[in-house]
């Protein structure tokens, strides 16, 4: 019955006037007022999740607000409709410019395939705000735990764009991030980086380190037994781990209404009993202030918070999946079209443009410093050569085994003999 | 003197367990029943009591979480030796072991490494129910990255578990149930490693090689004392790592018998007789005086018990196995 009263949370609370003033700020008795409602709604409502508002900081918190109650900061001109993160002018600008490397990267790696320089690669273009706005919000100690799709998230982490090129051209090399980048090596199964993300938590609590880790992965991941492992032992042991869902609304074709049943994905951290709170993925700042109130409550828990928590970054894959894949077989360019309204870059330029804080020549230095460091990086990568074949052998383990010692010497024998255009496909 | 303990296999594993997790304050014991019940084959017991249970932890009842969380603390540098309960339910945490355990070490060029093993008891004879007598080895020799330990002594089950504990690279460490309580033999109570990757001759002889590992040693060697009775002398070797493979001694055995058999308890086709096979004609054709025989499980699904012992490799089927190696 009250469901039907409270269908949605975020509409209940603005239009109900003891809970909302003119300017959308919360009067004092709201926290308390909202516990009886959120008493009152998980009793008769379980799925709908809880109601509460985003002031970061106070006792009632950002993971206090309804699952499907999506945190914002910009709308989709820049206006501001949120609390704005504590981030000075220096930061905001760096953030821009990282979504627009992001961007340019990402449309150069895709034309690097294109040209066959390149192999298969998944592009990035739409979620900017996502992987830019969140790997802000990491401390240099925090480590990341990526899927095969952050590289904008790498780059604030980071790591050298060399390094993600040079993955995606065929080289393992391209994972072995320079020591002090708390970067996870790529994961291509789905989901499977989770259990690892929780691990590598669960192993800095035992030693009392105090750490983060995020980790991210996609919408149709959220199917796989590994996010339920691997989340479900992160609420058991209370790592410190923040679960960051891109979802981007396609797993390939499959859309997200096909991944499950549930209104949310915010609401899955329910069962586990962790966090769950979505966020305005195609938002920067309100993924900042999300990620960095998850990644704090991560590193200093508060005695009645469970660490871990799983954020759901609403956001649009504008591209393809990969670049093997053609994706107005299963999706309408309405939609695309849509989307592309929302995006992250332009929204953040709008309201930075509108603060003063970039005007037009700032824009045109920004854009040509990027497209230098972009096109530095691809000539760094493309100058690697090709590994020697006892690369192949070297890493297999730590110290190679007598038969894969004969295995390379037979074969380095030969190739001595026959030379390398015998091996070699050009 | 070396103080030694009259252990079963299964008790120096756990005395392996305590031994490692004693003298490394990064080695953690996971897994399903292992904290405050000891292990269903009490392979931990006590170390919950003794280490605490950030050491010697419960799990939820998931293995490829298992398995998943114990590569994330790996790769931190901590070296967890996760349980799987028994070896048949290793399945949902396949993915993990060949997408991930076997890899990060290549996939990042040596940047993280996965100091882990992964302990199961494998095999049957114990009459068990379904799923829980299967021997995959051959699963996990196949796949690059791993080595595949299988113990067939109480001392050497401690001092192989210890170099696995203590090798850089992950480890599959499986342990023959069968024999987990078959007998006893003295275990030294300090610190010690049996090397993963080298075979140990359990009997000498020079009429035919015999290859075999784990629950299976048991049966060879009293087929191979048998057969002595009546002036058949067989080299009976354990092979104790089916990955990687001691080359080396399986073909030393081999020239000196010209002769050999394979004896396992999972099935002939893609198993391990098939491998040593393979490097005993590429290495030592010239020796051979006979075709190699594989003693091994059939190529069926593994039984439910009634029908368990006709199933595994018998004292008498390996004898026959040896006598038309030898007689040819």
């Amino acid at each position: 019955m009250l469901a039907k009263i409270l269908p949605n949370s975020s509409e209940f609370v603005q239009k109900c006037p003891i809970l909302s003033q003119s300017d959308g700020r919360s009067l004092i008795a709201k926290p308390l007022f909202l516990s009886i409602i959120n008493y009152l709604r998980k009793r008769y409502y379980p799925g709908g999740g809880r109601i509460g508002h985003a002031k970061v900081g106070s006792t009632v918190t950002v993971f206090d607000r309804a699952y499907d109650d999506t945190v914002r900061v910009l709308d989709e001109d820049g206006e501001v409709v949120g609390d704005l993160p504590d981030l000075d002018e220096g930061s905001l600008v760096e953030m821009y410019r990282h979504m627009r490397l992001a961007r340019h990267f990402d449309g150069r790696a895709v034309s690097l395939q294109r040209q066959g320089r390149m192999g298969t690669y998944p592009p990035l273009s739409g979620q900017e705000g996502a992987q830019i706005g969140s790997a802000y919000a990491l401390d240099a100690d925090d480590w990341m735990v990526p899927s095969y799709r952050e590289h904008g998230a790498a780059l604030v982490h980071g790591l050298p764009l060399k390094q993600t090129l040079l993955y995606w051209m065929g080289h393992e090399d391209g994972n072995n991030a320079p020591p002090d980048v708390n970067v996870f090596p790529v994961a291509v199964p789905i989901a499977s980086q989770v259990p690892h993300a929780t691990g590598a938590a669960w192993a800095s609590k035992l030693r009392g380190e105090d750490d983060a880790f995020i980790c991210y992965f996609g919408d149709g991941a959220t199917s796989e037994g590994d996010f339920h492992e691997g989340v479900n032992f992160a609420g058991v042991f209370d790592t410190p781990t923040v679960f960051f869902c891109n979802n981007n609304q396609w797993a390939i074709s499959v859309p997200r209404e096909r991944q499950t049943r549930s209104a949310t994905l915010a609401q899955k951290a329910e069962a586990y009993g962790i966090d769950g709170v979505q966020v305005d993925g195609m938002d920067p700042l309100a993924v900042y202030s999300v990620t960095e109130a998850a990644l704090e409550k991560a590193r200093d828990p508060e005695a009645d918070r469970p660490r871990p928590t799983l954020i759901e970054a609403v956001q649009y894959r504008f591209g393809a999946h990969t670049t093997a894949d053609d994706p107005t077989v299963y999706r309408e360019d309405d939609e695309v079209e849509r989307w592309k309204d929302k995006d992250p870059i332009d929204r953040l330029e709008a309201y930075l443009r509108d603060e003063g804080i970039l005007d037009d020549e700032r824009v045109a230095e920004i854009e040509s410093s990027i497209e230098a460091q972009v096109a530095d990086a691809i000539d760094a990568a493309e100058s690697m050569a090709r590994p020697e074949p006892r690369e192949l052998f070297e890493h297999a383990y730590a110290e190679l085994p007598p038969e894969l010692e004969r295995q390379y010497e037979a074969f380095a024998a030969l190739r001595d003999e026959r030379g390398d255009a015998a091996f070699l496909e050009e | 003197m070396t103080e030694t303990q009259n252990l079963t296999l299964v008790q120096a594993v756990r005395d392996g367990l305590h031994t490692e997790l004693r003298e490394d304050d990064d080695v953690v014991v996971m897994g399903q029943d292992v904290g405050k019940n000891g292990g269903v084959f009490r392979a931990t017991e006590g170390l919950f009591d003794e280490f605490g249970g950030d050491r010697v932890i419960d799990t939820p009842l998931a293995e490829s979480g298992i398995v998943g969380t114990a590569v994330g603390m790996a790769a931190m540098g901590m070296r967890p030796v996760p349980e799987i309960q028994f070896s048949g339910f290793m399945y949902p945490g396949f993915d993990q072991i060949v997408s991930h355990m076997a890899r990060f070490r290549t996939r990042s060029r040596g940047r993280f490494t996965l100091p882990m093993t992964l302990r199961a008891p494998y095999g049957g004879g114990i009459r068990a129910p379904e799923h829980h007598s299967e021997s995959k080895e051959a699963f996990y020799a196949h796949e690059a990255g791993l080595k595949v330990v299988t113990p067939s002594t109480p001392r050497e089950a401690k001092g192989l578990l210890a170099a696995s504990i203590r090798d850089p690279d992950p480890v599959i460490f499986l342990e023959p149930k069968l024999i987990y309580r078959a007998f006893r033999e003295e275990v030294p109570e300090e610190p010690y490693t049996v090397p993963i990757g080298e075979a140990a001759t359990r009997r000498e002889g020079d009429d035919v090689a015999v290859f075999t590992y784990g629950a299976m040693t048991r049966p060879t060697l009293e087929a191979a004392e048998t057969l002595g009775e009546e002036g058949i002398e067989c080299e009976v070797v354990d092979l104790r790592t089916v990955s990687p493979l001691d080359r080396e001694a399986i073909v030393a055995a081999f020239e000196k018998t010209g002769r050999a058999v394979v004896v396992h308890e999972a099935p002939k086709t893609g198993g391990l007789a098939g491998e040593i096979t393979a490097i005993l004609q590429e290495e030592a054709l010239l020796y051979q005086e006979a075709p190699i025989g594989r003693v091994t499980g059939f190529d069926v699904p593994y039984p439910l018990y009634a029908l368990e012992d006709y199933y595994l490799p018998s004292a008498a089927r390996i004898e026959e196995g040896i006598l038309e190696a030898v007689e040819f």
